[in-house]
């Protein structure tokens, strides 16, 4: 099947089986190996991109389910001056140790400063229950989520 | 000691420096196992035993061959001749150790659920998918043993060939009629058993593997997601017989790894058995449902510690007894890792005398290895619980009896009752500092309030002290405990013509941020800027020498390396140095980067005019070599230990039987520190894997061997809901072991988490009766806790 995607503002065609998940189409037929598989049970949030600006579980949504839309991954977030405020935070606060959850992770909290404005640590918390991180315990995170939401 | 025994006067060391290794990660441009391109890889499926244990008797394969993608297909008698050891387990503890044949796809029977049967090989990784289904296995399904005391007893006999499912026995007993003689004269004898369940490692990233052949030079590399590219190699080579000096394994950027990636994986060898045999790449990535079945598990043991007190709490002797399961097989270090606590069951606490034994047992269940502090938090946890229900006997608080106990700090060096030489220590400085920070006495006053108005609500308090050993290790006492490698670190420091700098380093990184360590480290001593400096890792073709990283080892041995490399280099450089100022070399002093003869602040040559001249070699002194390298091997004297005070506060709902960590503060000593900003991030990862077994995490097998918990929606890795801020602080006692004065401290916050929060959970509910709790302490568990000591509400 024919899927046509916006990936980080350009148009993506790819002939793939209907079967094929969003997050490798992503991975397998774009190359856009940022956005990590941490699990088979939509648990984890490794995978999480912003689809149509709300982030996305992309292993929880076929490829062809994805027709049509905007999607934003890891990859997509800096720009031309640098990286994004929320990337720039996750640096400063040491809010990443292996870097595996890290781009579900940002992604998501770049949705969630989005959608909630003056959220306070709690609030962090519960919205980013989704992505697991096994390295950091957290509090580095939530953190970097209070100082790029400010 | 005080922070002035730092040996760093660059002022870049013990600044917390953001991390070299972030940009990379934060993009999307690292490179992960599962993100590497391999024109014409080939995918390789697993299929799985169903069962725990089961008679193969046959597996047919055409199916699968049938489905569309699918290139060929393999039972355990399909590749018999390719191996050409088992899969190896390097440390054989004891001589008449048991051991079986574990070879990467099962013949004849499988062992545990999850144990290879077959494997399918396909053009995509969802026509491997595919092919799974079409292989078909008939089974005689067995009787399971799945748990130590059904192994112990024998009933079923795993590896018949073994003629028992006992596989070892390990004593360390040095006084047995000291300790004998010291309970009977005991005021007090506690005797307390504590089960450790199973865990489930759960790095984010699962693992994976790919082989890329060269069929025709012979040539091979293989890519892990490993923590130990080096010995991999080693073993790998001897495993299948290839040319050590022809395969090359590079472990990309690894997605965390806790233990569960310091293993030779039938996978690895497996891949590389077919690599060959196909001639094209072949890989594989692991799901994370598979990996209950194909990673490690660690803990799984049960302990009963015995303790000896005379009527003031003092502590007279120590008696731990193990009984620990190693699953079906035994994997690279498994039979070890109740071996790195032996040492350790007496905790900080200065005792006469101690005696341990472990039993370890195989079971049908996934084989296990070290994970996270691999047995220094069980030893941590069996110690800790035991002197809180010491301080019971005795009436004294939790902190007091330790207090009372704690091996005093001109002890130092002390020789420990099984044999150890603690390095250096200094302890209730830091069980003060945890206390402050906790608020000690405001939540001990509202926890008497709340006790005294009858509240459901329950406040508990937990310490736990600890010390470890770590930074693994001299050689010579890894052969006194039969481990079949060494302990020491390569390091290899090169100063480029342009004055950048390399480091190339036997560690393998997988989150820790060395990238950013060694470079302050040397950049601190040559006076560049840390940017300067890169450091190459984890590829056996640029860095061939190495041990690896696990056990807390990184910054000890691989850094102390480093830093002796950059001694050694400077020592050249300043050869060479002192022949352009025409001075005397141990004249020169090395400041800023720039050579300066001591007493004459104008003769100065800068390290870059000295790299360069190094490479010019148009006028070196008389028998000095081009360029400025240096290679070092550091075995150290000792390990290191680390120590530290952890405490907890929960609370609990009686009712429901709810635990909440709603506070939690740690004073921590890993001597010297390089980073601080790397040291509190190990921490707070350490502690929430420490919490999580207290609280969460279990893998569960029902009675026919099957895991329960085998994906992360029913194995509970804490998600940042669960979790609270910590509060860190440190003090600073330097290892004299180690020219820097560092400690291990990526196993700490693990190892002391666990008693602590159970020391907590026990205290709130001690008014009820309840004296002792199984992990992890889940609502139900602790309500039936509640429920047989008869007490509570309803
Ligand atoms: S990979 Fe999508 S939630 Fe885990
Ligand atoms: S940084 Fe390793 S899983 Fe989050």
């Amino acid at each position: 099947m024919e899927v046509s995607v916006t990936v980080n503002g350009e148009v993506r065609t790819a002939d793939v089986e209907p079967r094929t998940l969003l997050v490798h189409f992503l991975r397998d037929d774009l190359g856009l190996t940022g956005t990590n598989i941490g699990c088979d049970t939509s648990s984890c949030g490794a995978c999480t991109v912003l689809v149509d600006g709300r982030s996305a579980k992309s292993c929880t949504m076929l490829a062809v389910q994805a027709d049509g839309a905007d999607v934003t991954t890891i990859e997509g977030l800096a720009g031309e001056d640098g990286l994004h405020p929320m990337q720039e935070a996750f640096h400063e606060c040491h809010a990443l140790q292996c870097g595996y959850c890290t781009p579900g992770m940002v992604m998501a909290a770049v949705s969630l400063v989005d959608e909630y404005s003056d959220m306070d640590a709690d609030g962090v918390r519960e919205g980013l229950e989704g992505n697991l991180c096994r390295c950091t315990g957290y509090q580095n995170i939530v953190k970097a989520v209070l100082a790029a939401s400010e | 000691m005080t922070v002035t025994d730092t040996p760093f006067a660059g002022g870049i060391v013990g600044e917390a420096r953001l991390r070299k290794e972030d940009p990379a990660l934060l993009t999307g441009e690292a490179k992960f196992i599962d993100d590497l391109d391999l024109p014409g890889a080939l995918w390789v499926a697993c299929v799985r035993s169903p069962h725990a244990h089961a008679r193969i008797n046959s597996v047919d394969t055409s199916e699968a061959l049938a489905v569309a993608g699918v290139v060929a297909a393999y039972s355990g008698e399909d590749l018999a001749d390719t191996w050409v050891a088992p899969l190896p387990c390097a440390w054989p503890v004891t001589d008449d150790m048991k051991n079986p044949a574990h070879f990467p796809v099962a013949q004849g029977k499988a062992n545990y659920a999850g144990d290879i049967v077959a494997v399918v090989v396909a053009t995509s990784r969802y026509a491997a998918a595919d092919g799974l289904e079409g292989v078909v296995v008939d089974y005689e399904p067995l009787d399971a043993v799945v748990s130590i005391e059904d192994a112990e007893s024998d009933r079923v006999v795993i590896h018949e060939d073994l003629g028992t499912n006992v596989s070892y026995e390990w004593p360390l007993i040095p006084d047995p009629e000291g300790v004998d003689a010291a309970f009977e004269a005991a005021e007090h004898h506690i005797t307390e058993t504590y089960v450790h369940q199973r865990l489930i490692p759960a790095p984010m990233e699962p693992r994976g593997v790919a082989v890329v052949p060269a069929p025709h030079n012979g040539d091979m590399t293989l890519y892990s997601s490993t923590q130990i590219p080096h010995v991999l190699k080693v073993m790998a080579a001897l495993t299948l017989g290839v040319p050590e000096q022809k395969l090359r394994v590079i472990a990309p950027s690894v997605g965390g790894g806790f233990g569960c990636k310091l293993n030779v994986y039938a996978e690895e060898i497996l891949c590389m058995a077919l690599a060959q045999r196909h001639g094209v790449p072949v890989r594989w990535t692991e799901s994370r449902t598979e990996a209950a079945g194909s990673t490690i598990q660690g803990r799984a043991q049960r302990q009963t510690i015995e303790l000896a007190a005379d009527a003031d709490g003092k502590l007279t002797a120590v008696r731990a007894t193990l009984l620990a399961d190693m699953g079906a097989y035994l994997q690279l270090v498994a039979p070890g890792v109740p071996l790195l606590g032996a040492f350790l069951y007496h905790g900080l606490y200065d005792v006469p005398l101690y005696s341990f034994t472990c039993k370890s047992v195989f079971t049908n269940l996934t084989p296990t290895d070290a994970y996270r502090g691999a047995g220094r938090p069980e030893a941590t946890y069996a110690i800790e619980r035991g002197m809180d229900a010491l301080a019971v006997a005795v009436g004294v608080g939790a902190d007091e009896i330790r207090s009372r106990n704690f091996i005093p700090t001109e002890k130092f060096p002390y020789d420990s009752p099984a044999g150890l030489v603690f390095d250096s220590g200094n302890y209730q400085p830091a069980l003060d500092r945890a206390k402050e920070l906790i608020g000690w006495d405001a939540r001990m006053a509202e926890q008497a309030e709340r006790r005294a108005a009858g509240s459901t609500t329950h406040l508990g308090l937990g310490i736990s002290t600890y010390v470890e050993m770590c930074g693994l290790a001299p050689s010579r006492v890894l052969a006194s405990l039969n481990y079949g490698a060494g302990g020491w670190e390569s390091a290899t420091v090169r100063i480029l013509p342009t004055c950048k700098v390399q480091v190339v380093t036997g560690a393998t990184p997988h989150g820790q941020g060395h990238e950013t360590c060694w470079s302050m480290i040397v950049a601190d001593r040559l006076g560049v800027d840390p940017d300067d400096v890169e450091v190459l890792h984890s590829d056996t073709a640029i860095s061939p020498l190495g041990m690896d990283t696990y056990g807390s080892r990184s910054l000890s041995v691989g850094g102390t390396a480093i830093w002796m490399a950059t001694e050694k280099v400077v020592e050249k450089a300043a050869t060479i140095a002192a022949h352009m100022l025409e001075a005397n070399p141990e004249d020169l002093e090395l400041t800023g980067g720039v050579f300066s003869v001591k007493g004459s602040p104008d003769a100065e040559v800068p390290l870059a005019g000295v790299a360069f001249a190094a490479f010019t070699a148009h006028d070196l002194p008389d028998g000095v070599e081009p360029n400025l390298q240096a290679q070092v091997t550091w075995d150290p004297p000792n390990f290191t230990f680390p120590f530290g005070a952890h405490i907890a506060v929960v609370e609990i709902d009686e009712v429901t039987g709810a635990v909440d960590l709603i506070d939690y503060a740690a004073c921590d000593d890993c001597g010297n520190q390089i980073n601080p900003m790397i040291v509190e991030g190990q921490v707070h990862g350490g502690i929430v894997q420490g919490v999580a077994q207290a609280l969460w995490e279990e893998a569960v097998y029902d009675e026919d061997g099957q895991c329960r918990s085998a994906n992360l929606a029913d194995y509970l890795v804490p998600s940042a809901a669960e979790c609270i801020d910590m509060k860190l602080d440190h003090t600073v006692t330097p290892s004299p072991t180690n020219p820097m004065g560092v400690k291990g401290i990526g196993e700490a916050g693990t190892i002391a988490s666990t008693p602590a929060v159970m020391n907590a959970v026990v205290d709130a509910l001690r008014p009820l009766g309840v004296t002792g709790m199984a992990m992890p302490a889940s609502p139900m568990t602790v309500r039936r806790a509640i429920e047989a000591a008869g007490g509570g509400a309803s």
